[in-house]
C-alpha cells in the first residue's frame, strides 16, 4: 500500500491497471462516465439487444454518481459517490466489453472481485460524504445519453487529479477485508 | 390569538409555514449540525488510523465549504423527513398545510438533486423531490415545531428491522445492532450514528428508530439501563474495526441512540436506523 498518490490517465490500460494494488491512492485525470441504477439497467438492457453503446466502453472508467445540479458558474454540483454493490447485476456485461475502472464506495460481491481479476479490471472507492470537495476535480461535465433520467443520466466528466483508493485490485486484493486492529 | 370556549386559540397561516419550512430544508442542506461537527472533531483526534484521520479532515473540510459556499454538502440530499408537532391550540389558515408542506420540499429542492421516484416498481422519477415524509404529532399548546431530516439512502439502504421474540433478551438485541453496522460496512458511509428502536409494534419500532437519529449527538437516553445499553454498543461497534469509509480505523460510529417503547408481551421489536456522514437535520419553533 503506497500513501504516495499515483497518477493514473484514463482510458486504462492493462499495464495501468497491472500497476495497483487495493489499498494504493490514485488521482484520476482524463475521462469518466457516470453511471448509477437506472443508467446501468437501460444500457445492458441496450446491450443485451445488440444495440451499440452510447458511450465507449473499452479502457473507460464508470463512476457511479448521481451528481447534484450545476451551480451558477460551475461545472457540476457536490458529486460523490453512491453505493457500488446496487452496480453489481449489470457489472459482468461492462466488463466484458473492456471497461477497466469503476469507482463508488462499499462492497462488491465476491463473483464481481472475482470478475475484476478475470477480467483484469479495478475498482476504486472515493470519500462518500465529501462531494463538494471531489466535484473541485471535476473540470467539465456534459450529459451524453439518457438525459430523461435527470440525475440517473449518464454524463462525460473531465477529471484532474480525482482522488480515490484502490478497493479490489487484479490480484483479488481487497482494501476492505484487511481488519484493522488497535496496536 | 383569539378566545373559543375558554380556550385562547392561535391562527397561523400555511403561507408562513411554507416559507418556514423551505428556508429551514435550504439550510439544512449546506450547514451540518453543530453536535455532529463537534463529534467529528473529536473523532479527528481520537482515530488512529493514518488514512481515517485524513478521512475525518476531508469531511470537515468538505462542511466548511459546505457552509461558506451555501452548497449541499453531499449530493444525496436524499428524502425530505419532517417530523411535524402541532399545539393543540393552533389552527391553519389560508389553505391546506399538507399542501403549503409540499410546496415547501418543492421549492427547497429546486436547486438540488432529485432524488424521489413516484412508484418503486416502474421508478419514475417526480421530478422535484415531492412527496415528503411526514409524521404529524398534536400535542398541548399553541406552537408548531418543524424538525427535519434530509435523509441519504445510502445509510437507509443497510438499515434493518426484526421482530424478535422476548427470549432473545438485550444479548440478541445488541447482535442484531452490531451485525446491522458490520454488514453496512462502508456502505452507509462511516463514520455512522446509530438509531436503534426497541418495542412498540411493526410499524413503529422503525420510527423509533428514525426519531433516535433526530437525538443530537453527546446526548444520551434519560433513562439508566438505556444510556448504559447505548454505551455498550458503541464500544462494540468501534471495537469492529471498520473505521471512516471502511479502510479500518477505531472510530467507526460517532453515536449510538436508542429509543424503547411499550410493546407486547410476545415481541421484542428491533429497528437499527443508520445515519451516514450528512447526517443532515435541522428544526424551528413557530
Ligand atoms: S450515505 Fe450519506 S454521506 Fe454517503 S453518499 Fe449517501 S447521503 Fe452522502
Amino acid at each position: 500500500m503506497t500513501m504516495t498518490p499515483r497518477p493514473l490517465r484514463t482510458p486504462l490500460t492493462d499495464e495501468d491497471v497491472a500497476n495497483v494494488r487495493a489499498g494504493d491512492m490514485v488521482l484520476i485525470s482524463g475521462t469518466l462516465y457516470t453511471a448509477r441504477d437506472a443508467a446501468h439497467q437501460r444500457l445492458v438492457a441496450a446491450l443485451a439487444e445488440g444495440h451499440p453503446p452510447p458511450i465507449p466502453l473499452a479502457g473507460q472508467v464508470i463512476y457511479y454518481v448521481g451528481p447534484a445540479p450545476a451551480p451558477p458558474g460551475r461545472p457540476i454540483g457536490p458529486a460523490g459517490p453512491t453505493t457500488s454493490g446496487r452496480m453489481d447485476p449489470y457489472t459482468i456485461p461492462l466488463l466484458e466489453r473492456g471497461v477497466k475502472g469503476f469507482i463508488g464506495k462499499g462492497h462488491r460481491s465476491p463473483p464481481i472481485k472475482a470478475a475484476f481479476v478475470r477480467y483484469r479490471a479495478v475498482y476504486f472507492a472515493t470519500v462518500g460524504g465529501a462531494a463538494l470537495l471531489l466535484a473541485d476535480h471535476i473540470v467539465e461535465a456534459r450529459v451524453v445519453a439518457y438525459e430523461d433520467l435527470g440525475p440517473e443520466a449518464i454524463h462525460e466528466l473531465v477529471v484532474r487529479d480525482f482522488p480515490a483508493i484502490v478497493v479490489n485490485d487484479i490480484y483479488g486484493g481487497d482494501a476492505y477485508e484487511s481488519p484493522f486492529t488497535t496496536p | 390569538m383569539a378566545e373559543t370556549s375558554g380556550h385562547v386559540e392561535r391562527t397561523i397561516s400555511v403561507d408562513f409555514v411554507r416559507r418556514k419550512l423551505t428556508a429551514l430544508l435550504s439550510q439544512a442542506a449546506w450547514q451540518l449540525p453543530e453536535d455532529y461537527l463537534a463529534a467529528l472533531r473529536q473523532a479527528h483526534e481520537q482515530e488512529i488510523a493514518p488514512l481515517g484521520q485524513e478521512i475525518i479532515r476531508l469531511l470537515l473540510v468538505n462542511a466548511d465549504r459546505a457552509q461558506a459556499e451555501r452548497l449541499p454538502s453531499c449530493q444525496d440530499t436524499g428524502m425530505a423527513i419532517l417530523f411535524i408537532e402541532v399545539g393543540q391550540e393552533v389552527r391553519f389558515v389560508g389553505g391546506d398545510v399538507n399542501t403549503a408542506i409540499e410546496e415547501a420540499v418543492r421549492q427547497a429542492y429546486r436547486p438540488l438533486r432529485k432524488s424521489v421516484v413516484a412508484d418503486p416498481l416502474l421508478r419514475q422519477n417526480t421530478g422535484d423531490n415531492t412527496p415528503p415524509i411526514v409524521h404529524y404529532a398534536i400535542v398541548p399548546g399553541h406552537h408548531v415545531r418543524l424538525r427535519v431530516m434530509l435523509k441519504g439512502f445510502g445509510a437507509e439502504l443497510m438499515s434493518r428491522l426484526a421482530m424478535f421474540p422476548p427470549s432473545v433478551g438485550v444479548e440478541g438485541v445488541k447482535r442484531f445492532v452490531v451485525e446491522t453496522v458490520k454488514e453496512a460496512g462502508p456502505n452507509a458511509c462511516p463514520p455512522v450514528i446509530v438509531g436503534v428502536g426497541l418495542g412498540g409494534s411493526f410499524d413503529t419500532v422503525a420510527l423509533l428508530a428514525k426519531r433516535a437519529l433526530m437525538r443530537p449527538l453527546g446526548t444520551s437516553n434519560p433513562t439508566p439501563h438505556l444510556a448504559a445499553l447505548e454505551q455498550e454498543l458503541l464500544e462494540d461497534i468501534n471495537a469492529l474495526g471498520i473505521g471512516p469509509q471502511g479502510f479500518g480505523g477505531t472510530v467507526t460510529a460517532l453515536g449510538v441512540h436508542v429509543v424503547a417503547a411499550p410493546t407486547h408481551i410476545a415481541a421484542l421489536p428491533v429497528a437499527v436506523n443508520l445515519n451516514c456522514s450528512a447526517p443532515r437535520r435541522a428544526e424551528v419553533l413557530l
